[in-house]
């Protein structure tokens, strides 16, 4: 709609924003991108996500939706006339909402970990990561991307942690293409894509800013 | 004729939940009681990933988690809609379904396991996030409104097990002082004719809960 105002407010390096962006991306939607300080909260930032107080925040026409696969599911329904991001049956969406939040339960939590943890706790979180990603390729099975023949919610879900992977090779010293070579394969598939391409960042900037949070965090 | 079969257990507000929204759609079940201590093969074979109630089968499928199921319910079977028809009210539903499920039954869960010398540090904690949920209640009946939605079926945890939880550890988290707004929904909703077919036994729970809180670690 040509009278609709969409603000982003984000980080650059947030998997979570990059489904936003991604997801915004494949409808086409136009919008203004607002980078926020994590450390000095804007005003705008604590009104519109008092809750949490966290990116993403999408604005549209001065309402604000929070939690990036909310959002996601926002801007589906919001955009229903092009590029469906959850299909139209009843049991593939549940199998769709499944599999987003078995991202949501695992990726984050235990990336998360392999960089900032040690020792055996940083083992334990590699190897149930590699096992995550493991079901997350037996779910795909030999589907181009987890919507099927496009880009589906669960791609969106899913595919933004790839910028992190090399932050997380690297701080965790082992190799994820060795462990889940059908895992990068299809990352690598949906990079070819524009609105993917163009929505997620460069892994060696994640790396970089993965260093500095963690000398931040006394943790180098 | 579609075949509905719950996997459940009767202790469990997630299984609960999933009741409640089958009876308010009036839809014929077959309930299957799960031990969680010894489970099933079927159990372990319909949710492989989590192995937890509830699981939904339908038709032979199965859907997990207790959120996914409660959106798949609401797509499948039209009356006595229990998501908002809106957008933007369906993503506030969400994000305050989401917003009990992983910020406010956690930090009161938080408070059982606390040592005692970060008990007081807990209690704050979910007192704080309880009176974010009592802002957002304000003075409407329910959170979905003049009846029962998405947000008062997925707070039956607050609903009635914290009352529960409160008889059997001896604390005392809520009450018609501190929040009055909350236990004024809370009144109501017990009373709800659709939740008070979906509880369990107070007294049975409360049994059930209470050997975890005489544990000498314990004192209130």
């Amino acid at each position: 709609m040509a009278s609709d105002q969409v603000t982003l407010l984000d980080l650059w390096a947030s998997p979570f924003g990059m489904r936003v962006r991604l997801a915004l991306a494949e409808k086409g939607v136009k919008y203004e991108y607002s980078e926020q300080d994590l450390v000095n909260k804007s005003a705008l930032l604590l009104q519109m996500n008092p809750v949490h107080k966290k990116i993403p925040v999408l604005v549209h026409n001065g309402k604000p939706v929070c939690e990036s696969l909310i959002i996601v599911q926002y801007i589906d329904e919001a955009w229903k006339d092009k590029a469906p991001l959850l299909p139209s049956d009843p049991y593939q969406r549940a199998q769709s909402r499944f599999w987003a939040d078995f991202v949501d339960k695992k990726i984050y939590d235990l990336g998360r970990k392999i960089w900032t943890e040690k020792g055996e706790d940083q083992e334990a979180a590699k190897k149930g990561f590699i096992d995550s990603l493991k079901l997350l390729e037996g779910e795909l099975g030999d589907k181009p991307y987890f919507g099927g023949e496009t880009i589906g919610y669960v791609d969106i879900a899913l595919v933004p942690f790839y910028t992190w992977f090399y932050a997380y090779e690297t701080t965790g010293n082992f190799n994820i293409e060795a462990e889940c070579p059908k895992m990068i394969a299809y990352c690598k598939r949906c990079l070819q894509k524009e609105t993917v391409s163009k929505s997620l960042e460069d892994p060696k900037k994640v790396y970089d800013f993965v260093v500095m949070l963690r000398k931040k965090f006394g943790l180098e | 004729m579609a075949e509905v079969k719950l996997l459940g257990a009767w202790g469990s507000p997630f299984s609960r939940r999933v009741e409640m929204a089958l009876k308010l759609k009036g839809v014929e079940y077959e309930y299957i009681e799960e031990d969680l201590a010894d489970k099933s093969p079927l159990l372990l074979k319909c949710n492989p990933i989590h192995k937890k109630v509830p699981v939904l089968l339908h038709n032979g499928k199965t859907i997990a988690e207790s959120l996914v199921i409660l959106e798949y319910i609401d797509e499948t079977w039209k009356t006595n809609p229990i998501f908002p028809e809106d957008p933007y009210d369906k993503a506030m539903a969400r994000f305050w379904a989401k917003f009990l499920d992983d910020t406010c039954m956690p930090a009161i869960w938080k408070i059982m396991w606390s040592k005692e010398n970060q008990r007081e540090k807990a209690i704050e904690e979910a007192i704080q996030h309880l009176k974010t949920l009592e802002n957002e209640l304000k003075d409407k009946k329910f959170f979905g409104g003049e009846t029962i939605g998405l947000v008062d079926i997925v707070a039956n945890f607050i609903g009635f097990w914290l009352g529960a939880v409160q008889e059997a550890s001896g604390m005392e988290l809520v009450n018609k002082e501190n929040f009055p707004v909350l236990c004024r929904w809370i009144d109501e909703y017990v009373n709800c004719s659709v939740v008070k077919q979906n509880l369990p036994p107070r007294d049975e729970l409360i049994a059930f809960l209470q050997p975890r809180f005489s544990a000498s670690s314990w004192k209130y």
